[in-house]
This record gives C-alpha cells, sequence and structure tokens, in this order.
C-alpha cells in the first residue's frame, strides 16, 4: 500500500481540532486550500463548518469536482463530520449541491437550532466499533432516506449518526472535539 | 507531533453545555459573520458565503450618524431573517440588559453579542452569561477585558475595534495587544500570576489557564471597522480566527460582490495572489472616517467595564 497522506479541507470551519487529532495519531496533515496540493492526498478529512459557505469557496476552484474524482477512482478515502458529511450525500432539494459518495440524505440543522445541540453516548455497531463514545451534536444533520449500499456505523437511539460507502465515512457529530482520536485512526487505515 | 497542536482541545474539562457553545464557535472558524437589517440583506450574505448573519436595528456607521439609542434588534426582524437562511443566526443585545438576552434566547438565536455598538442598559455590570443556553459573543481590547467577559461565560471573543468606521486600525491595535499580553503572560513565572490577574482584572483561574496554554480558552475573531479584503486578511494574518464586517458590505458600491470577496479573502488570507484577485473589480468600499481623531464620547470601544 502507498505512503499515507492525510490532508483536510482548511477552507472554513473547524479545521484546526481535525489537524490536532491527525497530528496525533502520528501523521503531518496538509491544510488543502488549493487543487494542486489535492495529488499527494490519500485521505481527506472535510471538517464541519457552514456548507453554503463550504461550497462557496470550494467553487471558486473548482475542488468539488477535483475532490469527487479523486475519490470516485479510488486514490483518496474521505471522512467527513457534519457539515463535511452533508456534501458527501445524495443530491436533494436542500441547498447547497450534494456530491452523491454517499447514498444517504442528509437533512441540514435536522436537530433544530443551537439551543438544541447537545452531547449525548453514541453507540458503534461496526467500523472502528469503539463501543460507546462521545456525540457531540452543533446544529448538526440528520441521516435521512438511506440506500442498502450504505453501511451504518453509529447509532444515536435507533438513529443512524455515523455512515460509510465504500471508502467514505459521514459523522453528523464531532469525533474531532473528544480528544478521542480513535474515529482518525480508524479512517487513516480504510 | 507538531507543538503547536499540544495544547488541550478547547472546551475539554468545561460542562457539556460550554463545550457546545464554543463548539458552535469552532464551526465559525474561517468565515465572515455579516451583519444584516433586513432579510434580503439576509439573503444576500448568505448567497455570497457568509458563516451567519447578525441580526441588528442598524449598521453601526447608521448609529453613528443618526446617534439615539441603539437597541435590540426588533423582533418580528429577528423571525423574519431566521426565516429566510439557514446558516445561524445571530443578534446583538445592550451590554447588562439580560432581558434583551432572554428574549432572544426564546426566539432561538444561534448566538448573543453583548455590543458595546448598542447603547449600554448598564454603565457597571454585563449580563451573567453562563446562565443561558445560547452562547454569547463580547467585543474585547485587552486581555483583562476577554477574560472577564469569559468569566460571565463568554463562548466567543471579538476585538471592539471601532465600529462604524471603516478604519481598521483599532481592531488591529486590540488583536495585536491581546497576543502581546498572551505572549508575556507565558514567560511569567506561576508566582507571577496572582500580581497578573490583579493588574489585568481577570479572574486568576484563567489567567493560569492562559499562562500554561499560550492561547485563549475560547476563539477570538475581529470586528470593528474591516472593510475591506485587505482589511479582512490583516487580521487574520493578526490572529484572529474568523472576521465581524458589519457597515463594510451593505455600506459599498456593490454588497453582494464585497461579501463575496470578503469570505474569499478570509478564507485565503495567506495567499496574496489570491488576496489580489478577490480585491479585484469591487467597486467603492464604505466611505470611512479616521478612528484615531473621534472624540472620546463618540468612541464605542469604551464601552464595557
Amino acid at each position: 500500500m502507498a505512503a499515507i497522506c492525510a490532508g483536510v479541507l482548511a477552507l472554513q470551519g473547524s479545521v484546526e481540532p481535525h489537524l490536532r487529532a491527525l497530528s496525533r495519531c502520528g501523521v503531518d496533515p496538509i491544510e488543502l486550500r488549493r487543487p494542486d496540493q489535492l495529488d499527494q492526498i490519500t485521505h481527506l478529512v472535510l471538517p464541519g463548518g457552514e456548507s453554503t459557505t463550504l461550497h462557496h469557496l470550494l467553487e471558486l476552484h473548482s475542488l468539488s469536482n477535483q475532490i469527487s474524482q479523486r475519490v470516485a477512482t479510488g486514490q483518496m478515502a474521505l471522512l467527513g463530520t457534519c457539515a463535511g458529511a452533508i456534501l458527501m450525500g445524495r443530491e436533494c432539494q436542500e441547498s447547497p449541491p450534494r456530491w452523491n459518495l454517499i447514498d444517504v440524505e442528509f437533512q441540514r440543522n435536522g436537530f433544530g437550532r443551537q439551543v438544541h445541540s447537545f452531547i449525548e453516548p453514541i453507540e458503534w455497531i461496526a467500523g472502528p466499533d469503539l463501543g460507546t463514545s462521545e456525540g457531540i451534536f452543533i446544529r448538526a444533520p440528520r441521516i435521512g432516506v438511506s440506500s442498502p449500499a450504505v453501511e451504518v456505523l453509529a447509532t444515536l437511539g435507533s438513529e443512524a449518526v455515523a455512515v460509510r460507502q465504500d471508502r467514505c465515512v459521514a459523522c453528523t457529530f464531532h469525533p474531532e472535539l473528544t480528544g478521542d482520536d480513535r474515529v482518525h485512526q480508524w479512517f487513516l487505515r480504510l | 507531533m507538531n507543538d503547536q497542536f499540544s495544547t488541550p482541545m478547547r472546551g475539554i474539562g468545561s460542562t457539556e453545555e460550554f463545550r457546545t457553545k464554543v463548539g458552535l464557535a469552532e464551526m465559525l472558524r474561517g468565515g465572515v459573520i455579516m451583519d444584516v437589517t433586513t432579510s434580503e440583506q439576509a439573503q444576500i450574505a448568505q448567497q455570497a458565503g457568509a458563516v451567519a448573519v447578525m441580526a441588528l436595528e442598524r449598521v453601526p456607521s447608521d448609529i453613528r450618524k443618526d446617534g439615539g439609542v441603539a437597541r435590540m434588534s426588533p423582533v418580528d426582524k429577528v423571525r423574519e431573517i431566521q426565516q429566510t437562511v439557514d446558516i445561524p443566526v445571530m443578534a446583538k443585545a445592550r451590554i447588562g440588559h439580560f432581558i434583551e438576552g432572554e428574549i432572544l434566547q426564546a426566539l432561538e438565536v444561534d448566538f448573543i453579542d453583548e455590543s458595546e455598538v448598542l447603547t449600554p442598559a448598564d454603565h457597571a455590570h454585563h449580563i451573567e452569561k453562563s446562565r443561558f443556553k445560547v452562547p454569547f459573543v463580547c467585543g474585547a481590547t485587552n486581555l483583562g477585558e476577554a477574560l472577564r467577559r469569559i468569566g460571565e461565560g463568554a463562548a466567543m471573543l471579538r476585538t471592539k475595534g471601532e465600529a462604524g468606521t471603516g478604519d481598521v486600525t483599532e481592531a488591529v491595535r486590540h488583536l495585536r495587544l491581546i497576543r502581546g499580553q498572551i505572549r508575556s503572560l507565558t514567560q511569567a513565572d506561576p508566582e507571577e500570576w496572582m500580581s497578573i490577574a490583579k493588574e489585568l482584572g481577570a479572574p486568576y483561574a484563567l489567567v493560569c489557564q492562559v499562562a500554561k496554554e499560550g492561547r485563549l480558552p475560547v476563539p477570538n475573531f475581529a470586528a470593528g471597522g474591516i472593510a475591506t479584503p485587505a482589511d479582512a486578511a490583516l487580521v487574520m494574518r493578526l490572529g484572529a480566527e474568523a472576521i465581524f464586517v458589519g457597515s463594510g458590505i451593505f455600506k459599498a458600491e456593490d454588497p453582494l460582490l464585497t461579501a463575496k470577496a470578503m469570505v474569499h479573502a478570509t478564507a485565503h488570507f495567506d495567499d496574496a495572489v489570491q488576496l489580489a484577485e478577490a480585491s479585484s473589480g469591487l467597486g467603492a468600499a464604505m466611505a470611512g472616517i479616521d478612528a484615531t481623531r473621534l472624540p472620546e464620547d463618540e468612541r464605542l470601544q469604551v464601552r464595557g467595564w
């Protein structure tokens, strides 16, 4: 297997916490801002932030297409958290446009506004299989209609909160804010 | 491991509620929060890529020009803006006016700015912010003021700058001062921390925390006088983690283009080629006034205790 080169999309959002987590996993992550940096990256994190802002900034340099293509051709694994997860989902009526990399509809702000943000334990049933871990949900999206091609990795009650399709992983919560790097460690082995 | 990542995550060790508050501030990093007075402006801000909008009655330059008492944005206006956009909606409350805070919380705004731009309701006290479920942002001109606001429960800080002037100089001064004070605090002996806390008028526990970690326990954004993409990049380079733009967008000749350019420049603050691109074809920026020549009673940054 080729050497791992991790990156974090560094246009807007909780970039630094992801850089910290990856750095603690022993890799030296690239802060991705321009298309020419993409060639080397094997594992890319799409951070939380505002999905419409991320969309706008990605479009300035046609990065959305280039990231999707690199993932579709098997050259890169993708981990999206919160807003990052939304971008990876199935195209739906809501803005911003989605990349159709995971066959799931993400509903923006599915739990409501900031006063409804919360921290609750989540249960891992596959993937990194962490047992119970801390789920930090901030104006989090909700996973709606999903296809059988999608594997559920973690749940909050009966609801899926982390999913995977091929080498694309999406969490509606924020593992990067917990100080627990096991999700990142597992992702780097994908 | 990279040294810059050796300090603990912000919020670790705090209550769950405070962690979700600081968490939202983390999500706004690298973004532009835009002042809006109508739902049409909020729509333009969202379209341009704003990470959040700040609902207020009048933008700071109009408050400065027209005078009178500046209060919380009308409730109907806040609701209308909330219905128009799906990015976070913030709103301003007057310093010390905890009832305006409670009303804004009942409206479920995403962040409350206890702001010196509005006419203070209390000239000795700020809102006790830790009892609120909605996070607060407050302005600060120096480290002592910043730590007092965090002590009261603020989950995000911003420089005060000098709002409504279009002159970035005061925001620059506040950023440099806070950064310099943090730097010298990290070099002080633990024996000196208490007298530094006394000098700063800051809670001792927070002084100790900053001395050990070398940064503020909550994100610090820049505000007050940011009028061009170059201004946005300047404050980002000086360590601001995101920016607030008040009058700079909707008092510019072309608000949508200016708003997009601000978003572009804030994301690519470290790349002069991109900044040149963001700065081209914009039309006139807002007319400014020299913030250093304002008479004392017109300086908004002195409000706060």
